[in-house]
């Protein structure tokens, strides 16, 4: 009882960050870390409840009350080493993970006041790892002879790669981009997953023996069916959901109206961001709309910022309360000076002269009934048209599947949105020793609940090698 | 599964593409530059219509190039390229035994060849050289070629041998009359199909006002005819639609659904526009570059 009282009067501590008038002019981390002693003091407001509520929380399972007691004991390494049972991608986590929709959201501290900062101290626990010389690699166990392919190297490939290697197998991971890391990399902005961060989590990956092979696209230089000529006995298909969603309103085509996908590849995969240093041009001018309620229409209208437009707006046809974003990143965007123009859906684009956009003709919207999957649908106010003047839009409606590896895989099975069939436990598709997770099999989705697929399938790949029994081969 | 195909390459390992440049040639007054590089495992995967994508190095942009030729016994690809930014002139400077830092491949879609009957094959510029590898394919299948090249004078003309041994009929023509018919590849083609009623298809590739102006030329002889799009790309694996283009008023990606089109199908103003949109900036990285 003493220590419940205790813990409850310690306030969450804050996160120390950037001010928005530095951050905005640069691509640092907006959130700074916790220093040890703020650690321990937060670490410390845990009531070690018995039946911990915020490991259901968790995608991955990780064993909060035991990693946050060792933080509190001051045992930083042995905290990490914890998470790391669990999570393979710990620091990446720590910063990306949607908390207060997972494990924060269960905490019980919640109910009467804020809940510990799980995320917050997950993050702490990786990056103080790294300020320490490598103390010690976790050896796998010994070699089991069994060779498997993961295709796609973002965070559901790079789960099953460690889980398979820690487990013994020999894995190799094929990238179709010249970097590893994929939505991590391209998708995800430097200022809020630092790029040497990846790069550290795969060269980790890297010491447990996973070979990880750039620009190969599998579905053009292998087939499926190739890498299984080639001696791979299983392979898991992690290839993310990589088609840009248009929206096919008039004038779409316009010079400087870009995918959110070309937008951020362009500044995160291809560092746009130091051109003519790189030699990757990303063009934003004075007036931005970013079309889109999701953490990536929140990254372009943070990002189009720091590269020096006056006027960032983001159009969205719901109300702020059906935004997909993390609130976490709309207050973060709000504080910096985005716009926000709610029930608001463009319609058509508007060209000067020499075919670049310079208006964006929208309509106002209202909400209506919710539709089968619960969220509000909208519908067009007629007469409330108004034109916008805008230089570029970055369209952040989604992404689909694309079709590069589907298209010579015949017989994997799609859904009628082209997202491949699977086993929501294992993974397993409808092509005999081929499974697949993330974002290729739900849709958009996040980076932690692509790491969950990924240790599901990780798991059901490692019986079926070893010839347990429960996992058919076959469907 | 009854997969073991007797390949050449069947045991090449992953890790042998080098990415070295074997061969270099400088043509057409040093504006064309041919390369030969060593990536088996694309090579004995790339068929006619297909490209790559390349890094000179660690900053560099990711660039398409057509793949010209292929040789999967040696284990290499040829392409070939006009010096037009920053990343072509680098790419000109570099030596054989040098390496690219990234090739990826092979990219789009394999064009589909068929025993047709006679086809006209229309090359301008280095568009002759992409032609080149399409125009085997269809040499393979015991096709009538006719082959129309032409550039602005007699030295900017490329692979004029080679196109004039697969080819049953070979026009050249210059700008300036220093070699061949005078006058543009458009004109020999008008003229011809007024003589010649058996065409069954006409491939056009080279300048984007080219290849509109070929597809104009087609039409009214109703001729199927069939262009290579080279929008502005970064990823090339369909990934970001920065190459979308308007085909028969869809939407298509060049590097998943083409880059062939069907030429009567194709905006080429809105193409013509959208290869625009980074003038200032390539200007910009070209006087970074030489400060």
């Amino acid at each position: 009882m003493e220590q419940k009282t205790q813990a409850e009067k310690i306030n969450r501590q804050k996160m120390p960050e950037q001010n928005v008038s530095s951050r905005i002019r640069n691509f640092d981390e907006v959130p700074l870390g916790y220093d040890p002693q703020t650690a321990q003091r937060e670490a410390s407001r845990c009531i070690m409840c018995k039946n911990p509520k915020c490991v259901e929380g968790c995608p991955v399972e990780i064993d909060i009350p035991a990693f946050v007691k060792l933080i509190k004991e001051g045992k930083f390494l042995e905290a990490i080493y914890k998470i790391k049972e669990k999570n393979a991608l710990p620091a990446v986590c720590g910063r990306v993970c949607p908390q207060e929709d997972q494990c924060e959201k269960m905490c019980l501290l919640g109910l009467k006041g804020e809940p510990v900062g799980i995320g917050n101290l997950e993050r702490f626990a990786a990056d103080y790892e790294y300020t320490q010389p490598l103390a010690e690699v976790k050896k796998p166990t010994s070699p089991t002879g069994h060779k498997a392919a993961v295709v796609g190297s973002g965070p559901s490939g790079l789960t099953v790669a460690a889980d398979l290697a820690l487990l013994g197998h020999e894995v190799t991971i094929f990238e179709a981009l010249h970097e590893p890391g994929g939505v991590l990399i391209y998708g995800i902005p430097e200022f809020r997953l630092p790029k040497a961060i990846v790069k550290r989590e795969i060269d980790y990956l890297k010491s447990l023996g996973v070979k990880v092979f750039n620009n190969m696209i599998i579905g053009k230089i292998f087939t499926v069916d190739e890498l299984f000529d080639r001696g791979f006995e299983a392979v898991y298909l992690g290839v993310g959901a990589g088609l840009p969603v248009f929206m096919g309103i008039p004038g779409e085509n316009l010079n400087g109206i870009l995918s959110a996908n070309e937008f951020l590849s362009r500044v995160n995969l291809m560092k746009g961001y130091e051109f003519p240093d790189t030699d990757t041009p990303v063009y934003v001018g004075n007036h931005v709309a970013v079309i889109g309620g999701g953490n990536v229409a929140m990254d372009c209208a943070r990002t189009s910022l720091r590269l020096g437009a006056k006027r960032v707006t983001v159009l969205y046809r719901r109300s702020r309360r059906e935004m997909p974003a993390r609130l976490d990143e709309v207050i973060r965007a709000e504080e910096e000076g985005i716009i926000f123009h709610y029930l608001t859906n463009p319609i058509r684009y508007l060209s000067n002269e020499q075919n670049w956009v310079k208006a964006i003709e929208c309509t106002r919207m209202e909400l209506a009934e919710p539709d089968e999957s619960g969220r509000r649908n909208v519908i067009p106010i007629a007469g409330s048209e108004q034109t916008i003047e805008f230089d570029t839009v970055l369209v952040a409606v989604g992404a689909g599947a694309n079709p590069v590896l589907s298209s010579t895989t015949p017989d994997l099975k799609l859904n009628s949105r082209g997202y491949y069939i699977a086993d929501p436990v294992t993974g397993l598709t409808s092509k005999p020793r081929v499974f697949a997770g993330g974002d290729i099999v739900t849709g958009s989705a996040t980076v932690i609940s692509a790491m969950g697929a990924g240790r599901r399938s990780a798991q059901a790949i490692h019986k079926m090698l070893m010839g347990i029994q429960d996992t058919p081969t076959t469907d | 599964m009854n997969s073991k195909k007797e390949h050449p390459c069947q045991q090449v390992s992953i890790s042998e593409d080098s990415y070295t440049i074997i061969e270099k040639e400088q043509l057409a007054k040093r504006t064309i530059c041919k390369m030969i590089i060593e990536a088996p495992l694309i090579a004995r995967k790339a068929r006619a219509g297909q490209f790559i994508i390349l890094r000179v190095n660690e900053t560099g942009e990711r660039v398409p190039m057509t793949i010209t030729e292929k040789d999967p016994a040696k284990g290499t690809i040829t392409i070939y390229f006009q010096v037009v930014g920053k990343t072509t002139a680098l790419m000109r400077n570099m030596k054989v035994g040098e390496r690219f830092k990234d090739v990826v491949g092979p990219l789009g879609q394999p064009d589909e060849i068929e025993k047709i009957g006679k086809v006209v094959m229309v090359g301008g510029g280095t568009g002759t050289a992409v032609l080149y590898h399409i125009t085997q394919a269809y040499r393979a299948l015991d096709n009538y070629l006719v082959g129309i090249i032409g550039a602005r004078d007699k030295d900017l003309i490329i692979l004029q041998k080679e196109m004039g041994a697969l080819c049953d009929e070979l026009i050249v023509t210059t700008d300036d009359g220093s070699s061949g018919q005078k006058g543009l590849v458009t004109e020999a083609l008008n003229n011809y199909l007024k003589t010649s009623h058996d065409v069954r298809l006409v491939w056009a590739i080279g300048p984007l006002a080219m290849m509109k102006a070929v597809s104009a030329i087609t039409r009214p002889f109703q001729i199927k005819t069939m262009v290579s799009l080279n929008p502005i790309m970064v990823d090339g694996t369909g990934m970001c639609g920065c190459c979308r283009v308007t085909v028969g008023g869809k939407i298509r990606f060049a590097c998943v659904d083409g880059p062939s089109f069907n030429g009567h199908l194709v905006d080429y103003d809105e193409l013509l526009k959208r290869k625009g949109m980074y003038l200032n900036q390539e200007r910009e990285s070209l006087l970074f570059s030489v400060r």
